[in-house]
């Protein structure tokens, strides 16, 4: 009854290399799963290429657009570069949330060591990106200009600050949503088992019945939610070292 | 991490295996920390994410992005094509209208014409008749006139006989017709003047 033995890693298959642990676990297994359907569910929706789409096309195609969308606003015609790298994330980080809502799934974003190296990389294309457009007036992105002198003294410091926190958030609010939700749901669960387990008070089982009932449906939100934030916030970050922000 | 919910004497079984394996977990804690899995994850995330990154870059993006661009540019086209379609439409019907404009200019100056060239004709058949019926009108006068003069000239003859028996008659002598008709003429010309 550990609500968090489900985030446990387990070993399917032994591998090792470099004198690294990098066997196949739970956690390898359901982040193939769900590129595979991602990748089947937009191959097969697109295998016709139709002017007059079916039903799987369309929605193939309202997935894409609905990604498109979120990088157009956000970033306009000249992030569309980073299209494939968000609707990667998205679809991603949606899938493994979705996946991980089945009984006896292994939630692969509930770990911040996989959070954490997607927020790492989004990190890394916005320093890269950064740094390969403006060069060293990248740094003009913590200093906004057209401030009276005195307020960079503050500004710049929360600047330099928010920007070193980017990481964390972006990583720790997906684990901890995903683990969190996860656990609840777990907790809820224990709670109808062994009240029903309880003689007399077993009628009272049908409380976290409901509760638990709510859950899935707060869960199944959340998935969808944190998927889109992870995808939105990567795209704002992206946007801000865009030539939009960043004058020269 | 060690939860126990709930603890009866019924469940007491359950309960020692629930504590035996929440205590295996007790001791690594909280599995998202348990470092020795890192690499691993973060391995086959690479490999996945990675994966998955070409597969939407290089095949599935191009595809589905194509296929929208495709239908975009279709409707473009058929929208270009339909304002094309009722441009000529809109010039089609100004030329009909321009042509019906000008063959009712035509017809009505061909009516004019055909009008000028009846009322000329009927004109001149009318004078023609005209003409005709005044001859025939004057011939009858002509003839009246004559039939007229010819009933005076027997209206005189009658007056002068009938003036000569009244005065042989009366008085009893033969006149002498010259100076008869001269009274008769004179008488005549009296009447008529008065």
């Amino acid at each position: 009854m550990d609500p968090l033995h489900q985030f446990n890693i387990e070993r399917y298959g032994e591998f090792h290399l470099f004198g690294m642990d990098l066997s196949f676990t739970n956690s390898s297994f359901f982040a193939l799963l769900a590129v595979a359907l991602v990748v089947a569910f937009l191959a097969f929706g697109s295998r016709k290429r139709a002017l007059v789409p079916g039903r799987m096309q369309s929605l193939a195609e309202l997935f894409y657009e609905f990604v498109a969308q979120m990088v157009r606003s956000t970033m306009g015609q000249e992030g569309f570069r980073f299209f494939p790298l968000i609707f990667s994330l998205f679809a991603f980080v949606l899938t493994t949330n979705l996946l991980g809502m089945f009984p006896y799934f292994f939630t692969v974003t509930s770990h911040i060591a996989v959070t954490g190296a997607l927020a790492l990389m989004v990190i890394s294309v916005v320093l890269i990106y950064g740094f390969s457009r403006h060069g060293l007036k990248f740094f003009k992105l913590f200093a906004p200009s057209g401030l009276p002198l005195p307020l960079y003294f503050v500004i710049v410091p929360i600047e330099i600050i928010s920007f070193l926190a980017r990481p964390f958030s972006l990583s720790i609010r997906l684990f901890a949503n995903m683990m969190a939700g996860h656990a609840l749901m777990k907790v809820f669960a224990s709670f109808i088992v062994m009240l029903g387990g309880a003689g007399a008070f077993s009628v009272l089982a049908i409380l976290p019945f409901l509760t638990n009932t709510a859950v899935v449906g707060l869960e199944f939100l959340i998935a969808f939610l944190q998927a889109y934030v992870f995808a939105l916030l990567s795209c704002i970050y992206l946007s801000d070292v865009s030539g939009e922000h960043i004058g020269h | 991490m060690m939860i126990v919910f709930f603890d009866t004497s019924q469940a007491a079984g359950h309960a020692t295996e629930t504590v035996v394996e929440a205590a295996e977990h007790t001791s690594s804690g909280m599995p998202q920390l348990d470092f020795s899995t890192f690499p691993s994850q973060i391995f086959w995330l690479a490999i996945a994410f990675g994966f998955l990154y070409l597969a939407l870059d290089r095949f599935l993006i191009p595809r589905i992005g194509g296929a929208i661009e495709e239908r975009k540019d279709r409707i473009a086209d058929d929208l270009d094509m339909a304002a094309r379609k009722k441009a000529e439409a809109d010039e089609a019907v100004i030329a009909y209208e321009k042509n019906l404009a000008e063959a009712r200019a035509k017809a009505s100056v061909i009516a004019a014409e055909n009008r000028a060239v009846l009322d000329a004709q009927l004109a001149e058949e009318s004078t023609a008749q005209e003409a005709e019926l005044d001859k025939a009108a004057a011939k009858a006068d002509a003839k009246i006139a004559k039939a007229r003069s010819e009933a005076m000239h027997h209206v005189e003859e009658i007056a002068l006989e009938v003036a000569g028996e009244l005065v042989a008659k009366l008085g009893n002598i033969t006149p002498d017709p010259k100076k008869l008709q001269n009274a008769l003429e004179l008488a005549r010309t009296q009447s008529e003047a008065s």
